[in-house]
């Protein structure tokens, strides 16, 4: 009986949970009460308009921003309660790709995806080079892999910087705007292989977008953010929340319109 | 059947012309050395037509599976012979299918140049920095030209923060080189001066070498290390944020708009740091020479009046604004042809830093051998 990892996919039990998380910088909160969990395997969508929270989110989610109140459970672990080196441990689990790809640019792109190997693993040179040729391979990266990241296309670098994010084979791969200025082809391109890659691996993938077709495309669950209220006002997958949601918010959101109101407003200001 | 053959994780069956990998237990690449290296020896070993998998037993898997299985299908391919996935588990199969059958590029980088290839490209290289720097000159002629008069797109604002920056914010680094500076000369030419009798001429010789060579010089240098490498690295993290296209794409002068407001700053400035400067330098060698050298102060006062020559003044002033000159526009040139990386804005700092230090003190024994050809 193979127990290979794509059978984590949709099992029940969440590989991530949230609870009333909150965070803010002083009086002004930024995040409040946002409660939700990540099935395991699931491609989980981090929506909302501009300036909701959703970076600052997936922030806190990945420790970079240590939240004022409530709890982040990976691993049946307080994330934020555990000390610098738990926590490192932990994040260790993770894989991130930021926004246009975020590679060092010191290094090739193939040095960008060695480097997690070199630091967190006892593997050889040889052994480093076949799993940095096998992620470059995965990401469809044939060419430019000794070229600097100042060579690459705007494609290019984000596939170097997902060959980066899974180059510990991580149980959950952040993505920040993943499709963010490509073009719609590239954009697709890559979200089919981010599907492939959670088919493959079966790692959980929690993704911060708003281009709505790779939301409906890929995303099988999702928590909404609401700019005003900084909170969860929405739970499910994208499709769902376009043909039944009666927010108005999420339904101009998902169905690309202005909302009630706003239009009116914004003429008398 | 024959004797199988074995290793972590699998298990080889050759059954006449076919061979059966039977993969078992956990696969991860953090903990183990991946086994793609043993693919050569299981095939050396057998002259088989294909290879069929059986994953019944196959624990948690990873990249290293993946590795394995990827090299085992190139190796297969080279030798023609059939590599039969249907007993993989679905999930590879699915990973494999994103991999390239071909060995990809090497991930080396290419360091292929000749030692002849690399002087041709450094005397390239040079030759366009000298080209540069060149136009870089005339130009800024020419835009001072047009300055005067008036013609040119720069912002007040910029050049009033520039100046702000090139000045007031300098002062304490400046103050507290030139004091140290004046005390060291004072102490050590005491100290020699001394063991002749001739003390009191520990004015003399502070009041020269501040007024003509320290004073201009070390603000130059500390200036260099401080404004100059700030210009680059500015400029440089400008042309990596697309900030110097979007001037050149709307039409605003990059001159006028980035290297006026610095050159200006820096050549107003300089001067007046030189002279507040020097005169800390004096403070400096008069402190140290009343408690150390047992000179009395009205001593020295009437010596260093004595001393110091107008000319000696005028020179140390134009050496500062030529300093400021050179600094700003190396600073400003070293930045807009920097490359668009976080690497290239350090490496355009540190240039910017040393080629100001190298140019001002090249240009100080320019100026020193003027002055001596014109007895002044």
């Amino acid at each position: 009986m193979s127990q290979h990892p794509a059978n984590r996919i949709h099992a029940d039990n969440p590989i991530l949970e949230v609870h009333e998380l909150a965070f803010g910088y002083g009086a002004e909160p930024l995040l409040r009460n946002v409660s939700f969990d990540v099935k395991s395997g699931s491609i989980f969508a981090i929506m909302g308009a501009s300036g909701s929270g959703k970076s600052t989110l997936l922030r806190t989610l990945i420790g970079l921003l240590r939240p004022s109140a409530g709890e982040i459970i990976v691993g049946g672990e307080d994330y934020c309660c555990l000390d610098d080196e738990r926590r490192a441990k932990i994040g260790r689990r993770f894989g991130v790709l930021f926004q246009g790809g975020a590679l060092w640019s010191s290094m090739t792109a193939a040095e960008n995806v060695a480097l997690p190997l070199q630091m967190f693993t006892q593997l050889d040179k040889a052994s480093i080079d076949a799993l940095v040729q096998l992620k470059l391979s995965l990401v469809g990266l044939d060419t430019g892999r000794a070229s600097m990241p100042s060579d690459l296309s705007g494609g290019m670098r984000q596939r170097v910087g997902l060959a980066r994010a899974l180059s510990l084979d991580p149980e959950i791969l952040f993505l920040d705007e993943p499709s963010a200025g490509l073009d719609p082809i590239s954009a697709k391109r890559f979200d089919d292989l981010v599907k492939e890659l959670r088919d493959g691996f079966g790692v959980t993938v929690i993704l911060v977008s708003h281009e709505l077709p790779s939301l409906f495309d890929i995303c099988d669950d999702g928590v909404f953010l609401d700019a005003e209220s900084k909170t969860a006002i929405a739970h499910g997958a994208p499709q769902v929340l376009r043909d039944t949601c009666a927010h108005p918010t999420v339904h101009a959101f998902m169905n690309r319109q202005t909302p009630p109101g706003t239009l009116r407003r914004r003429r008398s200001t | 059947m024959t004797e199988p053959l074995t290793g972590r994780g699998w298990l080889a069956r050759i059954d006449g012309t076919n061979m059966v990998l039977f993969l078992s237990g956990d696969w991860s690449a953090r903990d183990d050395v991946v086994r793609a290296r043993m693919t050569d020896s299981l095939l050396e070993r057998s002259n088989i037509h294909a290879i069929r998998f059986d994953s019944s037993n196959l624990g948690r898997w990873d990249s290293s599976l993946l590795v394995f299985l990827s090299s085992l299908r190139e190796a297969l391919a080279r030798r023609r012979i059939v590599f039969d996935q249907t007993g993989l588990p679905p999930a590879a199969r699915r990973l494999l299918a994103l991999l390239p059958v071909a060995p990809p590029e090497s991930t080396a980088p290419t360091r292929g140049i000749g030692s002849i290839e690399r002087v041709g490209i450094w005397a390239i290289e040079r030759w366009s920095d000298l080209i540069g720097l060149t136009t870089l000159i005339g130009e800024t002629i020419l835009r001072t030209g047009a300055a005067a008069r008036g013609r040119v797109r720069t912002r007040l604002v910029d050049v009033l923060a520039c100046i702000q920056d090139a000045g007031i914010a300098a002062l304490p680094m400046v103050a507290l080189v030139n004091v140290l500076i004046g005390g060291i000369v004072a102490f050590v030419g005491g100290i020699q001066l001394r063991r002749l009798g001739a003390e009191i001429y520990v004015a003399d010789l502070i009041g020269v070498t501040e007024v003509r060579e320290m004073a201009p010089l070390m603000t130059a240098i500390v200036m260099s290390g401080r404004t100059g490498s700030a210009y680059a690295a500015e400029i440089a993290a400008m042309q990596g944020s697309e900030e110097i296209d979007a001037l050149h794409a709307i039409g605003i002068p990059v001159f006028d708009y980035l290297i006026l407001p610095r050159l200006s700053a820096l050549t107003s400035m300089m001067p007046l740091l030189c002279v507040y400067g020097g005169a800390l330098g004096l403070f400096g060698g008069f402190a140290v020479a009343v408690a150390m050298v047992n000179i009395s102060p009205a001593s020295f006062v009437t010596q260093l009046r004595g001393a110091v020559a107008g000319s000696d003044i005028s020179l140390g002033l134009a050496k500062s604004i030529a300093f400021g000159g050179w600094i700003a526009i190396a600073g400003c040139r070293i930045g807009l042809k920097a490359g668009r990386s976080a690497t290239d804005v350090g490496h355009a700092a540190t240039t910017a830093a040393v080629s100001g230090i190298v140019g001002v003190i090249s240009l100080d024994a320019l100026f020193d051998v003027c002055a001596n050809a014109f007895g002044i």
